[in-house]
């Protein structure tokens, strides 16, 4: 199926997205924060459809929006935000870094546009009615010894975050 | 494929960017310990969107890759509550300021 009206989708997402990863760094309450980043991980989902990937897109609200945000609302919970909220919110050299930070924005905005001459134009046929057999074609074949070390992983980040937590070790 | 109509992968390429350096300036000016952590997120979704947007010029590795950075997000993110969770139990405060017992 062809997108429609890709130009306009792309604006408003991108639009949202850039909106939501402002908010999430301007705002003094972190519950806030966490709302806005789940407005920015909406917004790239429905840019990942547009690139061709329903299955990223899918996990990506499933698991981003849906899991990881909510640990973060956990925690938010957890830790006290009113002593926080009544802090000064940016540290003292936060001028130096917002110029690192442009700086490096500049930087790649200059490569991108000196090095888009070595994009190849011709796009590879991704088909969506198999996209997510495929990513488990690669998954579990290419890809199989990289599948064990994410599992491994994820068991010693169980570990970690178990132990990390814990009152007394 | 020529439907993708005048969006072309620099466009993605410069969105990811911006999230990137948003996210770089989150690191680098908040005090606060759970929004940086939030920030770390908006650089791996950028990584994520520059992944996807090449693995529709070069075939379906990017978006495999893709799947292992959310995987790494997901224990990052376990890992990195663990350790808030702790250091306010430690110093009562998730102010990264506070935290200077290794400085001299």
């Amino acid at each position: 199926m062809q997108p429609v009206a890709t130009t306009f989708f792309f604006y408003l997402l991108a639009g949202l997205a850039v909106l939501g990863g402002v908010l999430v760094i301007t705002r003094r309450n972190a519950v806030h924060s966490a709302l806005a980043l789940i407005l920015t991980l909406l917004s790239l989902a429905g840019l990942y459809l547009m690139l061709y990937a329903p299955f990223v897109a899918g996990v990506q609200i499933i698991l981003y929006a849906g899991g990881i945000m909510v640990l973060f609302l956990f925690v938010i919970m957890l830790v006290s935000i009113e002593k926080s909220q009544k802090e000064e919110q940016f540290n003292k050299l936060w001028l130096v870094g917002l110029l690192a930070a442009i700086a490096l924005g500049g930087l790649f905005i200059g490569v991108y546009v000196k090095g888009k001459a070595l994009f190849p134009e011709a796009k590879v046929v991704l088909e969506e009615g198999n996209n997510t057999q495929g990513i488990a074609d690669y998954l579990y074949g290419h890809y199989l010894f990289t599948f064990e070390i994410a599992s491994l992983l994820l068991l010693v980040a169980i570990i970690g975050a178990v132990v990390m937590a814990k009152k007394r070790i | 494929m020529e439907a993708l109509g005048q969006i072309s992968t620099l466009h993605y390429l410069v969105l990811a960017a911006a999230l990137f350096v948003l996210g770089v300036i989150g690191v680098l000016t908040r005090r606060n310990v759970v929004i940086i952590l939030m920030s770390i997120e908006l650089i791996l979704n950028a990584v994520n969107l520059n992944l996807l947007a090449f693995s529709r010029l070069y075939g379906l590795h990017g978006q495999v890759f893709s799947i292992f950075v959310i995987t790494d997000a997901a224990a990052e993110a376990a890992v990195g509550l663990g350790i808030i969770i702790a250091f306010f139990r430690n110093k009562e405060t998730v102010n990264v300021d506070e935290v200077d017992l290794m400085k001299w």
